[in-house]
Parts: C-alpha cells; sequence; structure tokens
C-alpha cells in the first residue's frame, strides 16, 4: 500500500447544537430529528457499529459520528456533510446524492455504492467493490480499494491513491478511474487511457477537496474500452443474399442485420455528448492500450 | 395453416418452432430476445375448479349480499399502510419499457379501481407519480434512477429481488428504447444495449437485506411498508427469508410473469409455475405465523378474476398483474394487424417489446407511435378490465359462501389433474387424495 498523508480532522463546522448518544436515544429517534433539522451541526456519541446511522440526511446539515458504524451510514446522503471518526462497514454511502461523506478509518464492501453525486472520502482503505455502479459520485480512498472496484460503475471519478486489487472496472461505463499504486488486473471492457489536461484538472480538484496528499502526475487512468455496449449480431442470411445479388450487379455487399431476424437492436454505434469528447480526445494518443492484464473477455459481445 | 399431406408427418423433437430457432441462432449468433412471459403449455390455474356451495355450504346472494374486496398492506410497521379497494395491482414496469403515453393510462385505470401501480427499472417520473394515486417504488439491482427524493413521494417501496421471466437475471432494454430522456434517467449513454444488474450492489443474502430494510425504513421514517418481490425459484425459503429480513408483504412472481426484453430461454426454463410456488409461500408463512399480517401478493400469468380467486383461495392476499394490463390498455390490438404483419408477427402473438416498434404504441419509445395511445381511453379500459376480475372474483366468493375474498380458502377448490393437485395441494376431483400427502 501506498503511504498516504494522514489527514488532520477537520474542524468542527460550527457549536455542536445537539449530540446525540445512541446508547440512550434510538436509531429512529436520532434519524427522524436529523431528517427534521435545517440547520446545525450534531454530534453522534457511543454508535458501537449501529447500521443507517444518518441515513437520509437531506437538508444542509453537519454530523459528526465519534466512533466506528455498521453499514449504511449516510446511505442515500444529501446535502449536508457527514463525517466519521472511525470505520464503517457495508455501503457506507450508498446511492449519495451530494454533499460530503467522510471517515478516517476503512469502509467495508461498497462504499459509495450507486452513487450519484456529492463527494465520499475514506480517508483508509475501502474494501470490494467500492463505487460498484456508480453513477456520477466522486470517491477518493486514501489507501487501496478491494476486487472488483467500479464494477457497472456508470458516471463519476474514483481516486485511489493507494493500490486497486483484481478485476478494476469490470463491464465499466463512462466512470472514470484513476489510480496512484499498482491495479492487479483489469476486469472486462476496462483499459488504460491517457491523461489529459481535463482529467488532470478533475485530479487536482478531487485531490485538493480530499486533502490526503497526491499530484495528478502520480495517477494512472483507466476507463471503458466500450466494446460491450451492444450485443455483437452477425447476419449470414443477408450476406448470403447481398453476394447472390452482387453476382449479378458485381457490386460490393454489406453486412447488415434486420431487427426480426437478431430479435434485438441494432449494433450501430451511439454516443453521448460526454463519450464523443472523450473519444476524441483518446484518439490524440495511440498509447491506449489494455491494461496490466488481459480482460478476461476480449470478444467483442463476449459478456452477453 | 396449410394443410399438408399425410407422408409429411412433422417431427415432435423438432417441430416448426424449434427449426426456426435453430435457423435463426445459426444465422446471428446470438440468443432470442424477446418480451412476454412463458409461452409453453404449463400447469395454471385452469387446472383447478372451486366447488362451490352444496348442502353444507351456503352460498351468498350473489346480487345483494356484500362481499368486501379490500387489502391493507403494511398495517403494523408503516405509518401509512397501503390500502387497496381490490386485490388486484398493478405489477412493475419501467418507463423506458413502456411509453409514458401506457404508464400513464395504467395509472388511471388503477385510480379508477382504487389499486396501485408499480414503477420498474429506470426510476420513477413525475408522470406515473402524477396519474398513480398509489406508487409502489421498485427498488432495483441496478438502481437506476434511483432517488431518495422519490423514494420518500412513493406509497410503498418493493425491493426487487427477482422476477417471474428471469429469477437470477437481470433487465435488458435494448438500444432502440434508450432515448436521450432515458439515457438520462439511467445515466447510461443513448443507444446501448442496456444490461441490468442482477445482484444487490450493496447487499448479500437475507441477513444484509434485513439491515437494508431498516435502512430504507429509516430514510422514510417508518412511513410506508416494504415488499419483497422474488421469482418463484424456492418460494418456501425465499418467503420465510423475506419475513425473517422484514418485509411487509412478499410477491412471488411465477415463471408465467412477463417482461419486456429477455433471452427466451430464460423465460422459458427458469422458475417454477405460479400455481405450485403459492402453496409453497403460505406454507412458509404459516409455519411462522405470518399467514395474513405478512401479506403475500402473487403474479405470474392471471388473467381472469378465476385466477385471482383461485390465487386467493391458495392463500393469496392480492394479486398483480402485467401482460394483462397491457392487453387491456391496447397491446396485440388487431386494430394493427397490417402493421403487425409487416414485423413478421401477428396481433396476439407478437412479443418483440424489446424491439420499441410497437404499433400499438406501449412498448416504445418513439413518439409517433407512442402517440397512438390515448391514455385516457387507456385508463378506462384498464379500470373496466379490474372491474370485470373484481366482479368475477365477488361472483365466485359468494358462491362459495364468502362474505370477503379473503375468506377463500384451499377447502373450495379441486384438481382436474394429478400434477395440479399435487402442486395446489388440494384433492384431485371426486376424491380426497392429495398426491404426497397421506390419505
Amino acid at each position: 500500500m501506498s503511504k498516504t498523508k494522514a489527514a488532520k480532522p477537520p474542524p468542527l463546522p460550527g457549536p455542536v447544537s445537539h449530540t446525540f448518544d445512541l446508547s440512550e436515544t434510538t436509531l429512529r429517534e436520532m434519524n427522524h430529528a436529523l431528517h427534521q433539522a435545517e440547520s446545525g451541526t450534531f454530534a453522534v456519541v457511543n454508535p458501537r457499529g449501529a447500521h443507517a446511522v444518518a441515513a437520509g440526511i437531506f437538508t444542509d446539515i453537519d454530523v459528526v459520528v465519534n466512533g466506528s458504524v455498521g453499514y449504511y451510514c449516510a446511505g442515500m446522503h444529501q446535502h449536508g456533510r457527514v463525517r466519521v471518526e472511525g470505520n464503517a462497514s457495508t455501503g457506507l454511502a450508498e446511492n449519495i446524492m451530494s454533499g460530503e461523506v467522510r471517515i478516517s478509518g476503512n469502509a467495508t464492501m461498497s462504499a459509495g455504492a450507486t452513487g450519484c453525486g456529492g463527494l465520499v472520502v475514506v480517508e483508509g482503505n475501502a474494501g470490494a467493490r467500492c463505487g460498484i455502479s456508480m453513477k456520477g459520485v466522486d470517491i477518493v480512498v486514501g489507501g487501496n480499494v478491494g476486487h472488483m472496484s467500479a464494477f457497472m460503475a456508470q458516471a463519476g471519478n474514483l481516486v485511489v491513491l493507494g493500490d486497486a486489487d483484481h478485476d478494476l472496472g469490470d463491464s465499466i461505463y463512462e466512470a472514470e478511474l484513476f489510480v496512484r499504486g499498482t491495479v492487479a488486473s483489469l476486469g472486462s471492457d476496462c483499459v488504460e487511457k491517457p491523461i489529459e489536461a481535463e482529467h488532470r484538472d478533475v485530479l487536482e480538484r478531487l485531490l485538493t477537496a480530499a486533502g490526503l496528499g497526491g499530484r495528478p502526475e502520480q495517477f494512472r487512468r483507466f476507463g471503458s474500452a466500450r466494446t460491450l455496449y451492444n450485443f455483437a449480431v452477425d447476419d449470414i442470411d443477408a450476406e448470403v443474399a447481398g453476394t447472390s445479388r452482387n453476382r449479378s450487379k458485381n457490386t460490393k455487399t454489406k453486412k447488415k442485420a434486420s431487427a426480426k431476424q437478431r430479435g434485438q437492436s441494432a449494433t450501430k454505434k451511439r454516443t453521448t455528448k460526454k463519450q464523443s469528447s472523450q473519444e476524441s480526445s483518446s484518439k490524440k494518443s495511440t498509447t491506449e492500450k489494455r491494461s496490466t492484464k488481459q480482460p478476461k473477455n476480449t470478444k467483442k459481445g463476449a459478456k452477453q | 395453416m396449410t394443410e399438408q399431406p399425410w407422408h409429411l408427418r412433422e417431427s415432435f423433437t423438432f417441430d416448426r418452432n424449434v427449426i426456426a430457432e435453430i435457423r435463426r441462432a445459426a444465422n446471428t449468433g446470438i440468443y432470442r430476445i424477446r418480451g412476454w412471459g412463458a409461452k409453453r403449455e404449463l400447469p395454471t390455474f385452469d387446472d383447478l375448479v372451486f366447488l362451490g356451495a352444496s348442502m353444507s355450504r351456503y352460498p351468498l346472494e350473489g346480487y345483494r349480499e356484500a362481499c368486501g374486496t379490500d387489502v391493507v398492506i403494511g398495517a403494523e410497521r408503516a405509518e401509512r399502510p397501503v390500502k387497496l379497494d381490490i386485490p388486484i395491482t398493478i405489477a412493475g414496469m419501467s418507463f423506458g419499457s413502456l411509453s409514458a403515453q401506457a404508464k400513464e393510462a395504467l395509472g388511471r385505470g388503477a385510480n379508477s379501481a382504487g389499486t396501485s401501480t408499480t414503477t420498474g427499472d429506470g426510476g420513477m417520473t413525475p408522470e406515473e407519480r402524477g396519474h398513480s394515486k398509489t406508487l409502489v417504488y421498485q427498488y432495483l439491482p441496478s438502481r437506476y434512477g434511483m432517488n431518495p427524493d422519490d423514494l420518500r413521494k412513493a406509497d410503498a417501496i418493493e425491493v426487487v429481488v427477482g422476477q417471474g421471466a428471469k429469477p437470477g437475471g437481470g433487465g435488458m432494454l435494448m438500444g432502440q428504447k434508450i432515448n436521450e430522456r432515458v439515457a438520462e434517467m439511467r445515466t447510461l449513454p443513448e443507444g446501448i444495449d442496456q444490461r441490468s444488474a442482477c445482484r444487490h450492489p450493496d447487499w448479500t443474502g437475507p441477513d444484509d437485506l434485513e439491515i437494508k430494510i431498516i435502512e430504507l425504513r429509516e430514510i422514510v421514517d417508518w412511513q410506508v411498508p416494504i415488499y419483497i418481490k422474488v421469482g418463484a425459484a424456492r418460494p418456501y425459503y425465499d418467503t420465510a427469508l423475506a419475513v425473517k429480513a422484514g418485509a411487509d408483504a412478499v410477491v412471488v412472481d411465477g415463471m408465467q410473469g412477463g417482461t419486456a426484453a429477455t433471452q427466451d430461454v430464460f423465460i422459458e426454463h427458469v422458475g417454477i409455475p405460479t400455481i405450485a410456488a403459492i402453496p409453497e409461500a403460505v406454507r412458509a408463512l404459516k409455519e411462522l405465523g405470518a399467514h395474513r399480517r405478512v401479506k403475500l401478493i402473487a403474479a405470474g400469468g392471471i388473467r381472469s378474476g378465476a385466477d385471482v380467486a383461485k390465487a386467493l383461495a391458495l392463500g393469496a392476499d392480492a394479486v398483480s398483474i402485467g401482460t394483462a394490463a397491457l392487453i387491456a390498455i391496447g397491446d396485440n390490438d388487431p386494430t394493427y394487424e397490417e402493421e403487425y404483419r409487416a414485423l413478421g408477427s401477428s396481433a396476439g402473438f407478437w412479443d418483440d417489446f424489446q424491439a420499441g416498434n410497437d404499433p400499438a404504441g406501449i412498448t416504445t419509445q418513439d413518439p409517433a407511435l407512442a402517440g397512438r395511445l390515448d391514455p385516457v381511453i387507456g385508463g378506462r379500459r384498464l379500470a373496466n378490465y379490474l372491474q370485470v376480475l373484481t366482479l368475477e372474483v365477488q361472483t365466485l366468493a359468494r358462491a362459495n359462501g364468502k362474505s370477503h375474498v379473503s375468506n377463500l380458502e384451499p377447502e373450495d377448490l379441486a384438481a382436474l389433474t394429478v400434477e395440479a393437485a399435487a402442486m395446489a395441494r388440494v384433492p384431485l376431483a371426486g376424491t380426497t387424495w392429495i398426491p404426497g400427502q397421506d390419505g
């Protein structure tokens, strides 16, 4: 694991409005009170590994949890900021929409899963499937990430200051992955891509926000090869018919499958604006290549 | 069908469907993807009959005496339980797989009948929230469009573990239907062949799911009920584990359940029929002392009031319909026969829901085709259909002496086949014999 700059706990954003002692208050009472609050800073003590601590916050409040938490801490978080002084179990900040969730220790599986926006900072290590199906969230991990991280990641940025375990970015869509350390292997359809100025800007912004050190030029970038976006479909009948026609017309034939024959979609390339931009930038470089380990399924459409 | 000379004997093993599929596979190199549900012959509710009244059973007056149809879901835990006027709900179908007009028609019809509709893979649209008085929000493995603001707007949350058409498989939405709006809702590039995840990203197994359900309840401040939907695979264990995980309702979807797009091999060869799934789910509920407390919603191939009544008699509290609701609002409408033929199909046979070129304007995102469906008329058709189903259930319930449809029971049924008797756990007609049970 790469050594990460130890982050100092940021100062509390303001005087504590209320302290919830989870040895005396029920989770339901605390979360309900947090949902009612429109502003303020709230402290949580004695979390004792409780699940769903500060889940569903949707206002601009600050919550500081002193101790380790269980599953789904700050789940579906919006707008506010949650800081955990300790470790977190599965699903930290799952489906976060906006705001910030920060943890001083380690997070186990699926940190930031399906997150749509906002920032998740894990100052220690994150376990398997960190950023799985992420949809726009930015995740910065000070240490390492476990296997299958960014699996089916759709959008957003995953920045890893340490190492990434096997099958990083398997079946990735349009998310961007940045790793400072080593990558044990890339998953299917994930490839190394060149870092352009726009990516350095993103890294600069996220590294500054996370406050864990690191410089953009230390990172490698990974993303989708986009070979799994559409099914690969043959159409021998059309080819044969075309060849037959060509014999009489003496012209070249085009391979084209009808929707009926495929029973599914055409494979013509369709791109988003973002995708077009990324493709044009990757065309600038000839260095784009498959990374440390050849993905399992390299045949187009093999992973169907 | 053209009459063939007798010496042209068709192979039972390699019939025309089989030969056509082999040829299609050889041409394309890809499995067949289609919509609808299982088309093969399966044991159905038609293999059961009601016994009706007799010397020892008094019927209720069909036109005069009340026969209740309401059902309440989540009364034990939710601050706002779901209260339905009829025990027939509309199953989860996404915007994306269906047009906005179709979703609106479903909402309108369900509202008129006093029942719920359900979102699908891809999130909740403002239109469907606006047109559905009671809306169940599906929480799926893909989490496409998953948004806590919408979660708080929902009247119930349905955690989808599986679907009858494809237990163990994720959703599919082919590129033709991933237009700009659908792509934006799902955070995906336009035009890709979208294959949804089949496993939830942040929980594995029933112990995790129990915690997930606590999280969902916390996020919505314990306001609404939480359902768990499973494909009919191992309904005894799945139902027991759903109860253990804290569900207010368990939706068991048999293999006849429909889909917008899935591999044909999945649709036809995975899962068990609805008639076989209900008794197993009921057995689990009874053993846990949860029958009627945790509601059982049966789905998969429900077509008529008779089917609804039989599902209730086997122990379900409500049913869910999908394919039948689409047919009611206009799917496979013979009006468009010429267009179905141009697509190589025919009204009543068309199942290429994945293709996005639905002549009836229901399973499409093409604005011109979608505009063919008048959501007001479609909603009225669905409301009429739901009314007929309800009247039929009441007719059968009264004939069996029940003042509420939930009082229907297995004792009211007999089976016409040994297979149905074994699966449904009711006696073979004219006997007291239930295969697999003593006596």
